[in-house]
């Protein structure tokens, strides 16, 4: 990894500490107020917010826009990018735009079909995919050239991440698809929500017998479950989600107005045991419309204070 | 092949409203295998709209013909006669048929009938599936003879995307994941050094992004 971007997440992963970040999806409006006031539960409790590009395709104010408003308010920011929208002309054009105004982390996707969100009969692009755009982004940085090989007058250097979902199927493709989005250039890897510990340690396992887990920075994915509502629609209608029925039942077991704590410290028991994974570099927490609690997961974990 | 699907029929009538005197034109051959447009869906078609339009008390004489090939000057001459005594075609080909009779018959109003929908297989009666999407760059031999391009919803070259859950896509569950099929077929050809390999980004311009293409075969060329 040799890296030429600069930010407190890099810093702290390449320290070997271990990292905390959380989601924060831009509003489906033009109001920056909103941006802010998830950046403000979020401030000081993360190292870093992850932005997300028009999620599930629904259409939203911009990640790039979202990114500079935390950036103004001192948070440092994680631009999501998926390849379904732009091509390659567009992205490329895009990240550049995005160093340039300080934005420095970026995680690479390829983006929920259109057809899952409020515009299915949108064109999609796909011209290249996230292991092509991973690439693109570390060339950028370490060759300083743009896709057709020209010389970029101050290239981008960004600290780049990729996705990864030990939870998908083939499952022993996955391991392999982590090396080649380490190879393609990846600097850390955000996982998909786990909630199969067992299934997540033995992917893990795999990536560590590798020696994948010396050559990039794995941050685990969690989402705290507010009902058992919430666990079997993840489970059954979300694609790629494992949540295990035991969970289910555990959290269907208490009275309803317990589930949302039952959730909170099936959390918290998960971030104790991914902390104890050798291999894992930090945390994601995606609490999906409901940043306000993310301070509190962060400080009963005792990960308080950030660096 | 190509396939293709009738319009609904509440579609034909409305595009064939202005004419009082049309030819249902078929098409031999794709269009006749995935029945849309052979002999037998002209006569089928062109029973129900006389019955149709008789039932809206709209005058109509509708023609039948069916010809080898569409996309072929050859066959379509074969049709000359029934097509210029006609105020309309409707034809039944493909969109390739259907705009090769328009570029020769250019007073007579060349009407689709048929929606084209891909190049596919028949998989077994009465079911098509897509398979290839004319990028003008065949990379299957990588790809263990599985179209990520046309069959993976997301187009991806390096492998499946974090949605594929038991063999299917997570776009459409009915929909085998494009990417599986790739993985379990390098598996048994022992290729799966072709998964590890990092695909670089395709290069569209042998597609259709580079404008309509054309083929020229000099040496066939009199
Ligand atoms: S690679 Fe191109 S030519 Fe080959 S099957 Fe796919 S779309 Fe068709
Ligand atoms: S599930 Fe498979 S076929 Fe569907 S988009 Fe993902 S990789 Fe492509």
């Amino acid at each position: 990894m040799n890296m030429k971007a600069s930010g407190k997440l890099q810093e702290i992963l390449s320290k070997g500490e271990f990292a905390v970040t959380a989601e924060c999806g831009p509003p489906r409006g033009a109001n920056s107020e909103i941006v802010r006031k998830k950046g403000e539960l979020l401030k000081g409790y993360v190292d870093a917010v992850n932005v997300t590009d028009n999620q599930t395709a629904i259409v939203r104010m911009s990640s790039i826009a979202a990114c500079t408003h935390l950036l103004q308010m001192g948070l440092e920011p994680v631009m999501q990018m998926v390849t379904r929208d732009r091509n390659r002309i567009a992205l490329q054009s895009d990240i550049m735009g995005a160093y340039s105004l300080g934005i420095t982390n970026i995680l690479c996707l390829s983006g929920d079909h259109q057809s899952f969100g409020s515009q299915p009969d949108a064109l999609n692009v796909f011209d290249i995919d996230s292991m092509n755009l991973i690439r693109t982004v570390q060339t950028m940085r370490e060759q300083g050239k743009d896709m057709s090989g020209f010389e970029l007058k101050g290239p981008p250097a960004m600290f780049i991440g990729a996705a990864a979902n030990p939870f998908a199927d083939p499952f022993e493709y996955r391991v392999i698809r982590l090396a080649k989005k380490i190879d393609a250039g990846a600097d850390f890897i955000q996982t998909q929500c786990i909630y199969n510990i067992d299934r997540f340690k033995e992917w893990i396992k795999m990536a560590r017998e590798e020696g994948l887990t010396e050559k990039v920075h794995i941050l685990g994915g969690v989402t705290p479950l507010k009902s058992a509502g919430m666990a079997k629609f993840m489970n059954n209608k979300v694609a790629g989600m494992d949540v295990p029925e035991s969970l289910i039942k555990r959290i269907a077991g208490v009275p309803k107005e317990e589930a949302v704590k039952e959730g909170l410290k099936i959390c918290q028991e998960t971030i104790a045991q991914l902390r104890e994974i050798k291999g894992v570099h930090g945390i994601h927490i995606m609490a999906i419309e409901w940043e306000e609690i993310v301070g509190e997961i962060v400080e009963e974990a005792g990960l308080l204070p950030r660096p | 092949m190509i396939v293709g699907e009738q319009k609904p029929i509440s579609e034909i009538k409305e595009i064939i409203a202005p004419y009082k005197k049309i030819l249902i034109l078929g098409c031999g051959t794709c269009v006749k295998t995935c029945f849309a447009g052979g002999e037998d869906e002209v006569a089928v078609l062109a029973s129900a709209l006389r019955l149709a339009c008789k039932k809206d008390g709209k005058e109509i004489e509708i023609e039948e013909f069916t010809v080898e090939r569409q996309c072929e000057d050859e066959f379509i001459r074969e049709g000359a006669p029934a097509i210029s005594r006609n105020e309309g075609v409707l034809s039944l080909a493909c969109g390739a048929g259907v705009q090769a009779l328009a570029r020769r018959f250019v007073k007579i109003p060349i009407l689709p009938g048929v929606n084209t929908t891909f190049i596919g297989v028949l998989e077994k009666q009465g079911v098509f599936t897509e398979e290839c999407s004319g990028c003008g760059d065949c990379m299957l031999a990588i790809f263990g003879g599985i179209c990520p391009f046309t069959r993976c919803a997301k187009k991806l070259l390096n492998g499946p995307c974090g949605g594929s859950q038991n063999g299917k896509c997570e776009v459409n569950p009915e929909t085998d994941c494009a990417w599986q099929l790739i993985i379990e077929r390098l598996k048994i050809l022992g290729q799966m050094d072709n998964l590890r390999a990092y695909v670089p980004p395709k290069n569209w311009q042998t597609g259709l992004s580079g404008g309509p293409r054309k083929l020229v075969r000099e040496d066939h060329i009199i």
